[in-house]
């Protein structure tokens, strides 16, 4: 009889070409959390990567840094934004790689608010731990992770979609 | 998935292929999800089957300003510690506690005066849960946002007990209680 893995992989995307965002769509509701595990280079300079869900483009994310750069620590936030922060200090770099891990919790509940945690590290200049928030009691059916300035994500780049299901409650 | 590629490295042992393997390390063992206010949750007669522990949680209190706490083995003593780097918007902050009946602040979670429906939620790591030669190490990466506030927090936590583990308490810290749909999920983490 096959068992149904709880920390499962949904989707895994690989770049082949540079590109400014990239989505996961049609996400099943039958998990508990999600995690995207991501390792990635900005094709031509540096940026940051933001999270949206839903193609949600509405004022209606925030979050809480908290930094480190080799030489600081640094806390801020953002408050009505239009996308979700996922690295700070942490960012994709031409020549340095970020790699990034976020959870999602309670994705596919429809009464909760959903809040999500980041790691992103870099060691070309720093590491972050970021909480956020998306002010939506829609389940998550599509994330979309968007490199900053118009930049792209370079070939090669990585991102993976894995569900973890909980316990019988 | 079944296994399909297995290959040897040369030394002494075997090198999986991750990628084709069956990702089973991993098993819920149990979840409370709160249905009304309670004051404390407990995982009880965990099994002694794996090597580590995972706790993954959302959270929202029936008060203000109270912390999340986790004892083990309803051990009420003096025998916790733990460490916290914050940030609350402001600016990074350091903490340390020892001699504690728990370890404190090991879960960030958010409180009766946020908006509705805006929960804290984490990742909390129990290392080596049920070795008899160590005390137990936590780790917890934890946060709450509630737009134009809140914070995030990588704590460490320490119990001073070579017990297996066999049961976890989350409480408050005070007086509050979990609000309902709190949820707290257990794993084992097989190795």
């Amino acid at each position: 009889m096959s068992k149904t893995a709880t920390y499962a992989l949904i989707e895994s995307q690989v770049l082949a070409s540079a590109i400014s965002s990239i989505t996961f769509s049609s996400i099943p509701a039958t998990y508990t959390d999600l995690v995207i595990v991501m390792q990635a280079k900005c094709a031509t300079a540096d940026a940051n990567i933001s999270i949206q869900f839903n193609a949600d483009t509405a004022s209606n994310y925030s979050y809480t840094f908290l930094d480190g750069n080799g030489t600081s620590t640094f806390s801020s936030r953002g408050s009505n934004q239009t996308s979700g922060a996922i690295d700070n200090y942490g960012q994709i770099q031409q020549n340095f790689k970020s790699n990034d891990i976020i959870n999602i919790f309670d994705y596919s509940n429809t009464t909760t608010n959903k809040t999500y945690i980041s790691r992103a590290n870099n060691a070309g200049t720093g590491v972050d731990a970021i909480v956020g928030l998306w002010r939506s009691t829609s389940a998550i059916n599509s994330v979309k992770l968007i490199c900053s300035g118009s930049r792209n994500f370079d070939i090669g780049s990585t991102f993976k979609l894995y569900g973890i299901q909980a316990g019988n409650a | 998935m079944a296994v399909t590629r297995l290959t040897t490295n040369g030394l002494t042992g075997t090198k999986y292929d991750i990628a084709s393997a069956d990702n089973y390390y991993m098993e819920p063992i149990a979840t409370n999800l709160l249905s009304s206010a309670t004051a404390t949750v407990t995982f009880s007669n965990i099994p002694q089957g794996y090597k580590h522990l995972q706790i993954r949680f959302i959270s929202r209190n029936t008060v203000v300003g109270d912390q999340l706490g986790m004892q083990f083995n309803l051990d009420g003593g003096s025998n916790y510690a733990r460490h916290e780097l914050s940030g609350f918007g402001s600016s990074a902050n350091s903490y340390a506690s020892t001699s504690q009946i728990q370890i404190i602040g090991v879960g960030f979670e958010a409180y009766s005066s946020n908006a509705a429906n805006i929960f804290g939620a984490g990742v909390i790591d129990i290392l080596d849960y049920n070795n008899t030669n160590k005390y137990k190490t936590v780790r917890s990466f934890t946060g709450y946002d509630f737009n134009g506030g809140g914070g995030v927090g990588l704590v460490s936590g320490l119990w001073m007990n070579t017990a297996p583990i066999t049961s976890i308490t989350m409480n408050q810290q005070s007086s509050g209680n979990f609000a309902i749909n709190t949820r707290f999920s257990l794993y084992g983490i097989k190795g």
